[in-house]
């Protein structure tokens, strides 16, 4: 199919995704830093504290894989790795409490803090964060009549993440804000009570990285897919266009006055590749991705932002390369 | 002839006319409302009251009085007998109420006292007391008289009970024993069937006082009866004969007078004249010459003549359930008759051949019948007893007057039932009853397994014989037992499972019955001869197998009796149905018939209206009250073959049909129900899940945090199936699931996946996925000793020079147990419990004396350590200390962790992968798990993939979809939902590696599926030693794993070893590595030396070392001790 731009492209058809002919992939170019520099852009769509959709282009999927990969599992976060429990008279057991709390998102900025060295026995306060959780389930002297509802019977039947307490360490308190301590979200359940039951912990968080533990990870998900393109190779109009709209996520494929379908914005498209179910506008569409264009999702669990979680990843690669280089050059 | 045209137009017109029947919504709510009255168990728990409220006062009625040889005025005479509400005895004459979740825990036995209202002599007085104590009955979870019965969920909440538990099991000390549904063939009915070729009809008779099977056969192209209290076949003319039948004409006419039954008949009323018997008396003292010599004549019975002895086994031995009064035996000769002409009719006629696997013909016991046994063989038992008491003691002068009450030893009757609820054997040497394995412990693995195992049907039938018949899918099952869930292996369709809807009857009386039948004209055959019962207008009327009498109009008489049972003017179980070919009609209201409801159709219309649906909706209808109005209906199996029963509306035919189905999902059993689109399965994927649901870890009750089972499996994060059924919300499992929703990529990868082996998200499994806690027990008692010595605990041990507790003792608290959070390692002690030796001298009473205590600790043993949950300290029955001790522990998945679809499709793990090398997909999301598709091709699971679909439909459209079976969501609305939500249609999404970060060339189907995680976990299977414990036997290394056994190299292997010729490798696996042994043989004689010195040659000079297996000198040792010497020749080989 023959476009009329350079732009790399696969072709998803109807049962499998191709590439263009003569494309033999990427891999095989030779690799020129002034052409890379030419083509390469990135555009920031969209970005909040806690997402961010950008867009990398002209860049091999090698290295938007390589920034997706160090997002998820070697941009480190600071996570709860030890719990010691003084007591736990809740029915929920020890090692689940501490998986539970475990996975709780913290809001402290990792790069303030050092790994834990493997040998040490205590935390430092460069390397540690330290909480306490002291909840105790009574039953409420001051509760209404008539109401059967745990919240009103009973205090603290519900123990939530933000019961959690920080401990500065050292000079900790002076450093670190209270209000930059902490978890990202107040009102994670972490575990139900009832009178009698009492949690009394202190908990110990650590920087780590994904790969050690998913709780590391700084990212809920990092991800991203290939601009997605429709292209139409014949006119399609009336009753036809509006089944190929309707094939298409909203907004792809729009209808001009005349009644004649027109590709919109191709970007938000699903891919669902529906329109290959009806024969008659099978035909009319081309679709196919931009093979060097990413579109970045970012989802950031709250610690840091997305943007800085992606500098991170590429400060990471850089890292890695520099080391590598070392090492070879060693041999040299 | 123009009126019949007339009229056959008008059926067409009628017939073009009509309207399709509307098919009723939410028909299916009948279900729900049907298990809340019913229950799952329902079963049990009807047969079991049956027992203690209606069946028990019966069986002391019958056995009411106990008489004395030694004194003819005394009589004890039980009036009457209860079953109390459950207690626990705390010493003597101090009862205490229970629950059973104290029963569980504190290894007691849920049972309620019997007492019974007695008269009695007392010296020469007649004492009447009530509640005298006799016995103890365990008694059935949720029955009438537990504690659980009636109780909101609050309350039940407040026992430690779950209110999801169905109940219908016992407790026996402190075990969950289930009895299971015994399957047998019906009794009193006769069965035609071919024996080696030889027709036969075979009538087990069953009453209170005998069991006895009686034949009719062909023998010599002669007819005989043949019965086991004789010990010779009786010619059939001598029989009627011997019943007063004496007329050759009689015995044709009630046989039948046509040209085959006459032609049959004639050599065995030639051989009863060959025999010279002519008259009733001569018939007798034949029968009587041909009786079995009994080997225990009691001596004091008076000596009878044979014939008297013969009249007395025709009336009450053979055909015992035909009564017979004042030695009329009219009506047996009459059945006799009967069972002689199904055998000729069978002769000329194979299809008139009984099918005995047919479920007409089965009866199936339940808990409270086979109880009923028990316990009356107990209470005959304890009236001997009583009578053997009062024989010996009343002839003794003493000072107060003989109280029998005094020797009524509760105790026989308690344990006699305990021991055989617990053990499972069914012993009544009365009817020669010898069963094993009738109890089982209740498998509480998951929720489900204790479902699935009350509604369990066993089957008599041996499990080592290889016939294809009892084994293999009976039509008459259909709807009654389900067809997916039985085992595979030697059990195989010899154990069942009961439908959702099954019922199976308890008995009601025959009595009014009897009266209505007589009523709607059926005449007694005693007033009528043979001509007159034969006579082909005439339809013979049965009742639970006896000869009620005749009707002529048999149609009207069902008509009848339909009519009045939906009424409700006779019990909704009671069964009519016609047999054309035998000219009979049969009623019965005995138990153990299975049956289930069908809505009732009456001209083309079904009786239940939209408008019922809508008000059973509103809450304003119960199930009741369709049975009430005449709606619905019980049809058993027999009753069902004459019914035309319509699956779906739109297949009413309004001249044939007379029934409808309520659900035809309710074919299916509890296990196969939890299937999602079953219907698209092969059949034996839902078999395998029927079993795999078994092992399924997830939750097994509300009250699983209060148990302390010896095992048990829980999930952390157990879910509700994305894909429900209609059966899963009946059973309540989507409140006690046990299965997680995986997001599954049906891929390849890595090649770790081959064989059914699946892929793990790394990062999946550190968010929680297929998390279990594993619960374990461990528990001792501190007995005390007759000798006045007691087993104790000590505390933690100290080092003798460091003052530190020592290792093994660590987690100890003071006490001496184990302490509740402690972490418990390999070898470490939880009960620090010592033991007095057993040779203590009991003589030196008084003072304490110093003893020797033997340590026997309780110790942990295994290669993960665990938790200590909780630790309870109570008293158990025999009033000894119970310690009981909950250790946890918490398992992640890890490689070959086996995990199974609810579609047969179990695999272990392969290979557990870093979230950033799973393949991912346009919106981020990548699998939980991936599994190859190889696996679908051969095995036809077509149901795993549109619960695929439905669940990523379910997924994103918010609500869960239905996978109910011949129902449930439509693949197309769910692919339409997909579609709606941007997805593709064919539930395929585009991947990129995660490895490389190109898109993958192929489209994945992926969405989520219900995974079960199984309770096989490597880490209780793994297995390895170097060195090791050896047998004492044979020096071998041990066997198995909990032996920490070798790995045998075992023939196979030992024959490659040869084939490849590696002799050395083979020496050292067999010989070296196993039982080396340095034997001693003296070179001179051949013979084993010991010591260097032959005992044979008295000389050590030609002795020399030889390694050899020690097997093998066992072997010569063996040999030599049998006299047979085996000798060695040796040879210097360098």
């Amino acid at each position: 199919m023959p476009l009329k731009d350079e732009k790399p492209r696969l072709f998803l058809e109807e049962f499998r995704v191709k590439n263009a002919p003569n494309d033999y992939g990427m891999a095989d170019e030779k690799w020129s830093f002034k052409k890379f520099t030419k083509k390469f852009r990135i555009v920031i769509v969209r970005m909040d504290n806690f997402e961010m959709e950008f867009d990398l282009i002209g860049i091999q999927p090698a290295f938007a894989n390589a920034f997706r990969r160090l997002m998820l599992s070697e941009v480190p976060s600071m996570a709860i790795e030890k719990v010691m429990i003084r007591n736990n008279t809740s029915i929920i057991q020890d090692e689940v409490l501490a998986h539970r709390l475990g996975l709780i998102p913290l809001k402290a900025d990792p790069r303030l803090f050092e790994y834990r060295p493997e040998d040490a026995t205590a935390g430092t306060e460069f390397d540690t964060l330290e909480f306490t959780m002291k909840v105790k389930c009574t039953v409420n002297k001051s509760q209404p009549k008539d109401s059967y509802r745990a919240e009103d019977l009973y205090e603290n039947h519900s123990v939530y993440s933000s019961q959690m307490k920080w401990q500065p360490m050292g000079n900790q308190a002076s450093v670190h804000k209270e209000a930059d301590i902490g978890p990202v979200h107040p009102d994670i359940l972490v575990s139900k009570m009832r009178p009698g039951h009492e949690l009394d912990l202190s908990l110990v968080a650590v920087k780590g990285i994904g790969k050690d533990h998913a709780k590391f990870s700084p990212v809920a998900t990092a991800s991203y897919r290939l601009l997605p393109e429709v292209t139409l190779t014949r006119e399609v109009r009336g009753s036809e266009a509006t089944l190929l709209q309707s094939c298409f996520a909203p907004g792809v494929i729009g209808i001009d006055s005349e009644g004649r379908a027109y590709v919109r914005d191709a970007r938000y498209d699903t891919c669902s590749r529906n329109v290959y179910r009806y024969d008659e506008i099978k035909d009319a569409v081309v679709l196919s991705r931009v093979r060097d264009h990413f579109i970045f999702n970012v989802e950031s669990v709250g610690a840091l932002q997305p943007n800085v979680i992606f500098v991170e990843a590429v400060k990471i690669l850089r890292d890695k390369c520099k080391s590598f280089l070392d090492e070879l050059n060693k041999f040299n | 002839m123009g009126e019949i045209n007339k009229k056959q137009n008008d059926w067409d017109s009628a017939k073009v006319s009509r309207e399709p029947i509307k098919t009723l919504e939410d028909k299916w709510k009948l279900v729900p409302s049907f298990l809340q009255v019913k229950g799952l168990v329902k079963q049990h728990i009807d047969s079991f009251n049956y027992f203690i409220n209606v069946e028990i006062k019966k069986i002391v009625q019958a056995n009411e009085k106990v008489f004395c040889d030694a004194d003819p005025l005394f009589y004890i005479k039980y009036l009457n007998a209860y079953v109390g509400t459950p207690d626990l005895e705390e010493g003597y004459n101090v009862t205490k109420p229970t629950t059973p979740h104290e029963c569980r825990l504190r290894d007691m036995t849920y049972s309620a006292p019997i007492t019974v209202d007695i008269e009695y002599i007392r010296g020469n007085q007649r004492v009447i007391k009530n509640k005298q104590l006799i016995g103890r009955m365990p008694l059935m979870l949720r029955s009438s008289n537990c504690v659980l019965t009636n109780k909101s969920d609050f309350e039940l909440a407040q026992l430690n009970e779950c209110p999801h538990d169905p109940g219908g099991y016992f407790i026996i000390r402190g075990q969950e024993k289930v009895i299971l549904i015994q399957e047998q063939l019906s009794r009193n009915r006769m069965i035609v069937d071919e024996f080696k070729g030889a027709i036969q009809c075979q009538v087990t008779s069953s009453t209170h006082e005998k069991k006895t099977r009686t034949n009719v056969i062909v023998k010599n192209g002669k007819y005989v009866l043949r019965h086991n209290a004789l010990s010779d076949d009786i010619p059939i003319a001598v029989a009627f004969k011997a019943m007063g039948i004496c007329s050759d004409q009689e015995i044709m006419q009630l046989i039948g007078t046509d040209d085959t039954s006459m032609k049959k008949m004639a050599p065995c009323i030639m051989d009863c004249h060959n025999l010279k018997i002519f008259t009733q008396n001569q018939a007798l003292s034949y029968i009587g010459s041909k009786l079995k010599v009994k080997r225990f004549q009691s001596g004091t019975a008076k000596v009878r003549t044979p014939v008297d002895e013969a009249r007395d086994l025709l009336a009450t031995t053979i055909l015992a359930h035909v009564t017979v009064e004042n030695y009329n035996f009219y009506v047996k000769a009459i059945y006799l008759a009967i069972m002689v002409k199904r055998v000729i009719e069978a002769e000329t006629n194979k299809a008139a051949i009984d099918d005995p696997d047919y479920y007409g013909n089965k009866r199936l016991e339940l808990a409270g019948s086979l109880l009923a046994l028990m316990f009356e063989d107990l209470f005959k038992r304890f009236n001997w007893e009583l009578k053997s008491i009062a024989d010996k003691i009343i002839p003794k002068v003493k000072a107060a007057p003989f109280d029998v009450v005094k020797h009524m030893r509760p105790d026989l009757i308690a344990n006699g039932l305990f021991a055989a609820i617990s053990t499972g054997n069914w012993t009544i040497k009365r009817f020669k009853m010898e069963r094993h394995g009738v109890t089982q412990v209740l498998s509480r693995l998951s929720y489900i397994s204790a479902l699935g195992m009350m509604t369990r049907v066993n089957s008599q039938f041996e499990k080592t014989r290889k016939v294809s018949g009892p084994r293999s899918l009976q039509p008459s099952q259909w709807g009654m037992l389900c067809p997916s869930d039985t085992p595979e292996g030697e059990a195989c369709g010899l154990v069942k499972n009961l439908a959702l809807m099954t019922h199976i009857t308890t008995e009601c009386s025959e009595e009014p019955i009897a009266r209505l039948a007589r009523n709607a004209g059926v005449e007694d055959v005693r007033l009528l001869g043979g001509e007159e019962i034969n006579h082909p207008a005439v339809y013979m009327v049965f009742l639970n197998g006896n000869i009620l009498g005749v009707s002529r109009q048999y149609k009207r008489l069902i008509k009848v009796f339909r009519m009045f049972r939906r009424r409700g003017l006779i019990s909704a179980f009671v069964s009519i149905y016609p047999n054309h070919n035998q000219r009979t009609v049969y009623i019965c209201s005995d138990g153990g018939r299975l049956c289930r409801p069908y809505i009732i159709v009456e001209k083309g219309n079904p009786l239940v209206q939209q408008s019922h649906i809508n008000e059973l909706n509103r809450g304003i209808r119960k199930f009741q009250d369709f049975l009430n109005d005449g709606l619905i209906e019980y049809l058993d199996v027999n009753e069902e073959n004459d019914s035309h029963i319509a699956t779906v509306e739109q297949e009413v035919d309004p001249y044939v049909t007379t029934h409808l189905e309520i659900e035809p999902f309710t074919i299916l059993g509890v296990c196969a129900g939890l299937v999602p689109y079953p219907h698209h399965n092969q059949s034996p994927r839902n078999t395998y899940q029927c079993a795999m649901g078994k092992q399924a870890m997830g939750t097994i009750g509300y009250n699983q945090k209060n148990r302390i089972d010896t095992l048990m499996y829980n999930l952390v994060y157990p879910q509700c199936p994305m894909v429900k059924t209609r059966t899963i919300e009946l059973t309540n499992f989507d409140k006690l699931p046990a299965g997680q929703n995986a997001t599954v990529a049906v891929m390849s990868y890595s090649g770790y996946d081959i064989e059914d082996a699946l892929i793990l998200n790394r990062a999946s499994i550190d968010r929680g996925y297929g998390r279990c806690l594993i619960y374990k027990s461990a528990k001792t008692t501190m007995k005390r000793y007759s000798n006045q010595t007691s087993d104790r605990i000590l505390g933690p041990s100290r080092d003798a020079t460091t003052g530190k507790v020592i290792r093994a003792h660590e987690i100890l608290d003071t006490d001496g147990i184990a302490a509740p959070g402690e972490m418990v390692e390999n070898r470490q002690v939880l009960i620090n419990k010592q033991m007095p030796p057993a040779t203590l001298n009991p003589v030196t009473q008084g003072q304490p004396q110093q003893v020797d205590y033997k340590d026997v600790p309780v110790t942990y043993k295994g290669p993960v350590e665990s938790y200590i949950e909780k630790v309870m300290v109570s008293s158990n029955s025999e009033d000894a200390f119970l310690i009981k001790i909950l250790l946890r522990q918490t398992r992640v998945p890890e490689i070959g962790d086996k995990f199974s679809s609810r579609h047969g499709q179990k695999g272990v793990t392969g290979l557990i992968v870093q979230q950033e090398d799973m393949p991912f997909n346009d919106r981020g999301i990548c699998p939980d798990m991936i599994m190859n598709p190889h696996g679908f091709p051969s095995r036809m699971t077509v149901g795993k993939t549109i619960e695929l679909l439905a669940g990523k439909a379910g997924l994103v459209e918010g609500k869960f979809h239905y996978g109910t079976a011949f129902g449930g969501s439509k693949v197309r609305d769910v692919c339409q939902e997909l579609e709606k939500h941007g997805y593709n249609y064919h539930g395929k999404d585009i991947f990129y590696s995660g490895i490389t970060g190109e898109t993958l060339e192929a489209y994945i189907y992926s969405g989520p599926v219900y995974y079960q995680k199984l309770k096989h976990m490597v880490q209780d299977k793994m297995h390895a030693r170097a060195r090791g414990p050896r047998a004492v036997l044979t020096r071998q290394p041990t066997e198995g794993r909990s032996r920490d056994g070798g790995l045998r190299l075992g023939e196979m292997e030992r024959d490659c070893l040869i084939g490849y010729g590696a002799s050395m490798l083979l020496m050292e696996r067999l010989m070296l590595a196993s039982d080396a042994f340095s034997a001693d043989i003296c070179g001179a004689c051949g013979r084993l030396a010991s010591r260097a010195w032959c005992h044979a040659c008295h000389s050590s000079a030609a002795v020399s070392s030889v390694e050899m297996p020690y097997a093998c000198k066992l072997l010569f040792q063996e040999l030599a001790s049998m006299n047979i010497i085996p000798k060695l020749t040796l040879k210097k080989y360098c």
